[in-house]
């Protein structure tokens, strides 16, 4: 399973200049992603998770709107199940990415084995428009490894901070969950099509939070997202 | 081992799973187009879902409270193209403060 060459044969090395350029530009979105990790360590606490709860979900589980969404169903008082749930259903996004990624990193072995931790937005978006796979699998590698060693550090950081404030809502944590929320969401709002979506989706589960159990109305409303996926396209973008 | 530890090792590892999962099968999988727009949309629905939930249900009531205040604010640090950690803390300082008056 080593037999794999590293570079493939008929790509030229890579100039120095090039190189050292793609690293720059993976650490520089490294060091802006990870940071994030505070508001999840924080918020994570905030929740009602342990500090070693919120530090395995970043090292295990290492994709920042799961994590986020398993807190959150939680924090609202839903089942850690129905959190695990959610948490699953956002995490499907990476196996899209994995797809659109594979033919370029052209990885086998133990080193899709490692890379697939890594394989989350950041990672992906600094890779998919590399020309070349040497390219490709830089930029994925230093920007995944260096988000990595990052989030979890901050993760820490923010878990042990927020542990030592007390109460959340006195520093409006709770509030803070949302807005982290709609910060993932907003990239994501470019197509009237998805911004219908979202309001039909916000719609549905504030529609059954009265019904049903807490944890249920955020899976609830990703039936939204299979009607719409289903229903054929009327306009186009 | 409590419920809340089983949720944590079960996200990571399914989480850890669908990573590699992507990146071994072969991509036919998912190339039909109703598939690739699901997986696009779930996304979208969810977070939306996360944030009105998040923003004001509290048990089973509809509750307009400080929280709601503070998506306001993260809504316009966000059209200001503020960054994330400025976006989740400004919203969460606001809805303190809004706590104290």
């Amino acid at each position: 399973m080593n037999d794999a060459p590293l570079e493939p044969a008929l790509e030229p090395a890579l100039e120095p200049a090039e190189r050292s350029s793609i690293i720059r530009d993976s650490l520089g979105v490294g060091l802006a992603t990870g940071a994030y990790g505070v508001g999840f360590g924080a918020v994570s606490v905030a929740a009602g998770l342990t500090v070693a709860q919120t530090c395995a979900l970043s090292l295990l589980a290492f994709t920042g709107a799961s994590q986020f969404a398993l807190v959150g169903v939680v924090a609202a008082g839903g089942t850690p199940l129905s959190g695990a749930l959610t948490a699953l259903l956002l995490g499907t996004r990476n196996t899209l990415y994995g797809l659109r990624m594979a033919p370029l990193l052209a990885w086998t072995g133990w080193r899709r084995t490692l890379g697939a931790h890594v394989l989350i937005d950041e990672s992906t978006a600094m890779a998919v428009t590399r020309p070349s796979t040497a390219t490709a699998r830089l930029a994925f590698t230093w920007t995944g490894a260096s988000i990595f060693v990052l989030w979890n550090l901050a993760t820490a950081a923010g878990a042990v901070a927020g542990n030592a404030l007390g109460d959340p809502r006195t520093y409006g944590l709770d509030a803070a969950v949302g807005a982290a929320f709609l910060a993932l969401l907003w990239p994501r709002l470019h197509s009237r099509a998805n911004q219908l979506v979202a309001v039909a989706a916000a719609a549905v589960a504030l529609g059954v939070v009265p019904l049903v159990p807490a944890g249920v109305p955020v899976l609830a409303a990703a039936g939204v997202a299979l009607v719409a996926g289903v229903l054929p396209r009327r306009e186009r973008g | 081992m409590s419920a809340l530890w089983v949720a944590v090792l079960a996200t990571g590892a399914g989480c850890y799973l669908l990573k590699l999962g992507g990146l071994s099968v072969p991509p036919r999988v998912l190339e039909h187009p109703v598939a690739e727009r699901i997986a696009d949309l779930i996304p979208v629905a969810l977070l939306s879902a996360l944030v009105a939930v998040q923003v004001v249900a509290r048990g089973h009531e509809i509750v307009l409270d400080a929280r709601a205040l503070g998506l306001i604010v993260a809504v316009v640090l966000l059209v200001l193209r503020a960054p994330f950690l400025v976006v989740v803390f400004g919203a969460a300082v606001v809805a303190a403060l809004a706590r104290m008056v």
